[in-house]
């Protein structure tokens, strides 16, 4: 028995794994015409009754993204994608919905149920707060009313826009301008649902909030927006969680998340990204290209992002932090997984605007299977940021030999106060270690378990308690065996 | 407990073990003898299962079972245990967890419950205990940043919480102070008892100093060429390797 067959034995059995998340509701769904032009924008907008300002901001949007090309610097092959051949909106049809309006669909709920979202606020037990989003619109949102008395607003951005326009009016696009790249300006134009949060002025928020992405009808796009507003001296916790049906096709999903971060306030930004993949010779799965970008405005503020990735065929996201507040602090935190052929260009860019401001940047990525891993990070430290520090640290886990891993730092200091450290390391797990784990009775399988925690579990444990027990499995499931 | 007949193992398509025949018995300690490049090293590989060796002749039984069948882990959680000569760092995985798991598995084997926290932690407070290991090496990733007599001294810690049937120290000792190798000779003559046995590889006879050896045996060229008492290992320490040479050559056995 040679060993390298066995090796293979295994990798087979991994691949033999399957998305747990990949099925399909079939329920009613209202859509538009495919295709992008102003009357597709104008009809998005009319169909979430929407004032004026806003249309004016998705055309705008629009026509300036005419003008624009697909971004190709990243370390990707994207094949071409035919914007006219998606469908914009595609909003699942409650049936109940008429007769009371806070009923959910059964169908629906079963569908969260089945992803281990109870959308009944008496079974959630951990005291999180979740709005869930299919396709187009937010289903439903949990916990209102508890979160209103103590002034937080927690709510669909649709119901943002209607009952909040002044605060969305104020905040949207400015982290974010539509203008900042080709798939911002995009989701400028045609988005459709996604989370508002708006926490007051030192309020510190009870509850874990969070937003469940599902991506349920064929040949749709899925571009939400999140726009999350700590208030001087507040603070809050806020998950994302997502998955999608398996189909052969591609399907795109180009969110935005804009976080402002006032003065003495915190905001942690936790993401477990796990769209389908595509399978195991690369067919199908999500096209991930998310902007995400929080500020810290006010002084001594923070965010921090963690995310551990392991969905998606193709991931282009870099979570960043303006640092303008001085003394604010911003952190990335992330693990990105690839596996069979996925591939991920990911990072973050932490700009250096205030005096004192620090960051943070610890990459883990783990690449097995046929998969392309990049980390691509920025470090930028302007001329009045005296005294900035950043610390990063990009870790890259090889396992086999016919997959990839990349590390693109870039940093640009303009101040001579500052002190940037970059340590980076590549790894492959040994045979030798899977050996010396056997010798001691370890199975291969609990054997890369065990070293994938090892090496992840300074990002997991940053991860809110329930949500990292959910990665910790997940980066299981996505690497069970693959070792070669 | 381990019979090896004829056995022949290749490395790279090169022949390294050219004929081993030996036998070890419940409580016996066996030394294993030889200058560098002799097949020490490959033949505690052949033992344990490890994947570089090929074996091309010969049979290992131990406990009646056809030891090349087995894959390494059957093997372990069989109670053989092998003492690395280069014990291998896992960043991030904690002595304590990588300990807990390889113990929960042998448990499970034998058809017993897991340890639970409290009881894991105890058997840990004891073994190190038993084998002298003072420092909070269980609070560290397995391995990492040790020095060398750490390592070691981590070896027989090991062995100490799996308790093995038939234990192969392969040249635990080499690199090691007078204070360390005291901790592995003590570690192993506590661990002795009339039910499991050792097989101590060494370059040097100074191990054996601490460690009564019940046979010594002098691999050289792939070959046992010489096994005998301890005095042997005595012999060999004053005449040195170029003895056996002498010896294997003039009595042309090549």
């Amino acid at each position: 028995m040679s060993d390298k067959k066995e090796n293979n034995n295994i990798i087979n059995e991994v691949t033999a794994g399957q998305y747990k998340y990949g099925f399909y509701t079939d329920i009613e769904s209202e859509r538009i015409p495919k295709g992008l032009n102003e009357d597709i924008i104008k009809l998005i907008s009319a169909k979430k009754s929407e004032p004026d300002w806003l249309l004016e901001f998705r055309l705008k949007s629009y026509r300036h993204w005419l003008t624009m090309e697909m971004p190709r610097w990243a370390n990707l092959v994207i094949p071409e994608i035919d914007y006219q051949d998606i469908t914009y909106y595609a909003a699942p049809v409650q049936k109940s919905k008429k007769d009371s309006p806070d009923e959910i669909d059964p169908e629906l709920k079963k569908t969260f149920e089945k992803l281990g979202i109870p959308l009944e606020e008496q079974k959630i037990l951990s005291g999180v707060a979740v709005d869930a989003v299919m396709d187009s619109v937010s289903v439903k949102t949990t916990f209102r009313e508890t979160l209103a008395e103590l002034g937080i607003i927690f709510c669909s951005f649709s119901e943002a826009v209607r009952e909040y326009p002044d605060l969305v009016r104020k905040y949207l696009g400015t982290v974010v301008p539509y203008s900042d790249n080709f798939f911002a300006a995009l989701n400028s134009a045609v988005f459709s649902d996604g989370s508002f949060c708006y926490i007051p002025k030192g309020v510190r928020c009870p509850m874990e909030l969070s937003t469940y992405f599902r991506i349920n009808a064929a040949k749709t796009g899925q571009f939400e927006r999140t726009l999350i507003v700590a208030d001087d001296e507040s603070y809050v916790s806020y998950l994302e969680g997502c998955t999608a049906p398996m189909r052969d096709e591609n399907q795109l999903h180009a969110a935005v998340v804009e976080i402002i971060a006032e003065k003495d306030a915190e905001v942690k930004y936790s993401t477990v990204q796990n769209w389908y993949p595509g399978d195991h010779e690369g067919r199908g799965g999500i096209f991930n290209f998310v902007t995400k970008r929080g500020i810290c405005r006010g002084e001594n503020s923070k965010i921090s992002w963690t995310q551990v990735e392991t969905g998606s065929a193709i991931t282009w996201k870099y979570p960043s932090c303006i640092l303008k507040g001085d003394n604010s602090t911003g952190e990335f935190y992330s693990v990105a997984v690839t596996n069979h052929f996925q591939q991920a260009d990911t990072g973050t860019k932490m700009i250096h605007i205030g005096k004192n401001t620090k960051s943070t940047i610890v990459s883990k990525g783990i690449s097995a299977g046929n998969s392309q891993n990049s980390y691509r990070g920025l470090v930028k430290i302007l001329k009045n940021a005296s005294n900035a520090r950043n610390f990063s640290r990009c870790d890259s886990l090889l396992m086999g030999d016919k997959c990839g891993a990349h590390t693109f730092p870039y940093i640009e200091v303009e101040n001579q106060t500052a002190i940037v450290e970059h340590e980076a390391t590549t790894s492959k797990v040994g045979e030798d270690q899977i050996f010396y784990c056997n010798q001691r009775g370890i199975s291969t399988e609990d054997a890369v378990n065990l070293i994938v925690n090892g090496y992840t579990r300074e990002i997991i444990n940053k991860l809110p308690m329930e949500f990292a027990v959910e990665a910790q499995k997940l980066l299981q499931i996505t690497l069970e065996g693959s070792i070669g | 407990m381990l019979v090896i007949k004829n056995l022949r193992a290749t490395v790279g398509g090169r022949e390294i073990l050219k004929g081993i025949s030996l036998e070890v018995k419940e409580g016996e300690i066996h030394a294993i003898m030889g200058p560098n490049g002799s097949g020490k090293s490959t033949f505690a590989a052949v033992i344990a299962g490890r994947n570089y060796a090929t074996v091309t002749e010969g049979t290992v039984k131990y406990m009646g079972k056809n030891l090349l069948e087995m894959t390494p882990e059957e093997r372990a959680l069989e109670g053989i245990f092998l003492g690395f000569q280069y014990p291998v760092e896992i960043p991030g995985v904690s002595m304590t967890n990588f300990l807990k798991t390889a113990v929960n598995e042998q448990r499970k084997h034998k058809g017993l419950e897991p340890l639970s926290a409290s009881d894991f932690l105890k058997l840990m407070r004891e073994k190190k205990e038993l084998v002298g290991l003072d420092s909070k090496l269980d609070n560290r990733s397995v391995n990492e940043g040790f020095s060398g007599g750490e390592k070691k001294k981590n070896e027989i810690f090991q062995m100490a919480m799996l308790e093995p049937r038939l234990a192969i120290l392969d040249e635990t000792d080499s690199g090691l102070d007078i204070d360390a190798l005291k901790v592995v000779a003590n570690g192993v003559n506590k661990l002795r008892r009339p039910d499991n046995a050792f097989i101590v590889i060494t370059h040097y006879q100074r191990l054996l100093d601490y460690i009564i050896p019940d046979v010594v045996h002098v691999l050289y060229d792939g070959r046992i060429v010489m096994t005998s008492g301890r005095e042997l290992a005595i012999e060999l320490e004053k005449k040195g390797y170029e003895w056996i040479k002498n010896e294997v050559e003039n009595s042309g056995i090549k």
